[in-house]
């Protein structure tokens, strides 16, 4: 297929039928609307179901209906649509449904903005709702990014038997960029667990739960989810080092806002500084590795972490660097995005601090 | 390459549309681009933006930063006086003076008035006033060939609005002279 002009949100869309999805449940809030838009025309055409649920507490929970059958599902929203999306996203989780869920976010908290934000940053990696879980978390930085990774996502959550979410803000959703929507093999996993019907008994029965009142039942069940995010954390970081060789200064940023310091970055590089990005891929697992490496080189003089957030992304920076260097701060509130010259300066900042 | 042009007026001027055919046109050309909008609680007659970024490398930050922009076209007042900041120096602001009666304080970039409105009435209609700025724009940028933009006029317009194709190659062809 060739290069087209795609929205962030609608190409989001179309990646995920290239990659098999054929039920999407959703209901709409800005600025992920454009999703479920774009699956209402195109799931008739391609054989697949759309809904638009009464709200998002129902959509979640009929893609754990769906997905519990073992066929591709998701759902998307935006930040408070999202908190709304936790419950279930708990049970799928626990029940070991593999599902996709998207969250375009927007400024909080409360109902917050319409505009871009990054302020989900430790709903989407720390588990989200309640009790011991992880997600399996690709901020994408680029609408083709979105969508590759749209690919991944679906089958890694076939793989673990986990949930995958896209993590994406306001601006990646809303802005246009050119895409290409590969093809995408669509690999089978067993899926004897998929409630499908049991009439002919050739195989164990199965059941989609998540209620385990025994201690030793639950126990169980937390030994073999603690074990699968063990596994994804060993096997599924993602993380993009730019500019590496040997860096003054290394920037820490994901999404949209690392685009914004790579701009820093080149500026910088007038300048005669040189400073690196890590851009981690995966959120969670987070590329802890990088950062450790990156502490350890002679040439680093400190880390800056940007984010559109109260210091969230900062707190995984300083467990990756573990106190080996200065980490600092360099974060706007409010949907306000920073602008490179903004970082240019807070590394010019910590440059002067010596 | 490295263009990044903001097109803000008030919603209903077919400003979004604008930067959707620049940037499809860069793309046509084999260009690295990207259309960011405003969006917010607008509607008709409220104010609406779009910075569109056209690169020969990967595109970093999609937003316009106030002294990075290559072009400003500003086609209502409020526009003018937000955005005029925004054209870096040396750069090029197009102002729709058929509307906008302040001239431009700037005197490090060019200026140029482009009476958008009374050349889209003279071709019948006022809808058009969009066309005739990014014709002025091409004119004067040389972003993308003019046969590109017809293409994309063909490609939005063609199949059920064919008549729209030759309305709207008119305005720029209009535009594009009003800025030689």
């Amino acid at each position: 297929m060739a290069r087209v002009l795609m929205k962030g949100n609608e190409a989001i869309a179309e990646a995920a039928i290239a990659a098999g999805c054929r039920f999407f449940f959703g209901y709409p809030i800005t600025p992920q609307s454009e999703v479920p838009e774009y699956f209402s025309i195109r799931m008739p055409e391609v054989g697949g179901t759309f809904v638009q649920a009464e709200s998002e507490v129902a959509a979640v929970n009929m893609l754990y209906g769906a997905a519990g059958t073992g066929v591709r599902a998701m759902t998307s929203s935006s930040s408070p649509g999202f908190s709304l999306k936790q419950e279930g996203i708990s049970y799928i989780a626990c029940a070991e449904i593999p599902a996709v869920v998207v969250n375009i976010m927007r400024g909080g908290p409360g109902l917050g903005s319409i505009q871009a934000s990054q302020a989900d940053y430790f709903q989407a990696t720390k588990g989200g709702g309640h009790g011991d879980y992880r997600l399996l978390v690709y901020a994408p930085a680029s609408i083709q990014e979105a969508c590759d990774l749209m690919a991944t996502a679906f089958d890694r959550s076939q793989k673990y038997r986990c949930v995958s979410m896209i993590l994406g803000d306001g601006m990646l959703g809303q802005m246009m960029e050119p895409v290409e929507i590969k093809p995408v093999e669509v690999k089978q996993y067993d899926n004897s667990w998929a409630t499908v019907g049991w009439a002919d008994k050739s195989r164990p029965r199965a059941v989609v739960n998540s209620l385990y009142i025994t201690h030793e039942e639950l126990g169980a069940v937390n030994k073999r989810l603690q074990a699968k995010y063990k596994e994804i954390a060993a096997n599924e970081v993602m993380v993009e080092e730019f500019n590496m060789d040997q860096p003054e200064f290394v920037i820490v940023a994901f999404g949209t806002v690392a685009r914004i310091a790579k701009n820093a970055v080149a500026k910088l590089k007038e300048q005669g500084i040189n400073v690196g990005l890590i851009r981690p891929i995966t959120v969670w697992p987070f590329p802890y590795c990088s950062l450790e490496k990156a502490a350890a080189m002679n040439s680093v003089k400190g880390f800056l972490t940007v984010e559109v957030s109260a210091g969230q992304l900062v707190e995984d920076v300083r467990l990756g660097v573990n106190g080996k260097k200065p980490v600092e701060l360099h974060n706007t509130l409010g949907s306000v995005y920073p602008t490179p010259d903004e970082i240019v300066e807070s590394i010019l900042a910590l440059k002067g601090r010596k | 390459m490295n263009e990044q042009i903001l097109i803000a007026g008030f919603g209903g001027q077919g400003v979004l549309s604008m930067g959707k055919m620049l940037a499809e046109a860069a793309m046509a050309e084999g260009h690295e681009v990207s259309w960011l909008p405003s969006y917010g609680p607008e509607m008709r007659g409220g104010t609406s933006n779009v910075s569109v970024n056209i690169s020969d490398k990967p595109i970093g930050a999609p937003i316009i930063s106030p002294g990075d922009a290559t072009c400003v076209m500003a086609m209502n007042l409020p526009s003018l006086t937000k955005f005029e900041s925004f054209v870096k120096p040396g750069g090029l602001l197009l102002v729709n003076s058929s509307i906008i009666d302040k001239k431009a304080t700037r005197t490090d970039i060019t200026v140029y008035y482009v009476k958008a409105n009374d050349l889209a009435n003279e071709l019948g209609n006022p809808k058009t006033a969009n066309m005739i700025m990014l014709g002025a724009y091409l004119e004067k940028a040389k972003v993308v060939k003019p046969e590109t933009m017809l293409d994309q006029l063909r490609a939005v317009f063609g199949a059920k609005k064919p008549q729209l194709v030759e309305l709207n190659e008119n305005a720029l062809k209009k535009g594009a002279d009003s800025a030689k």
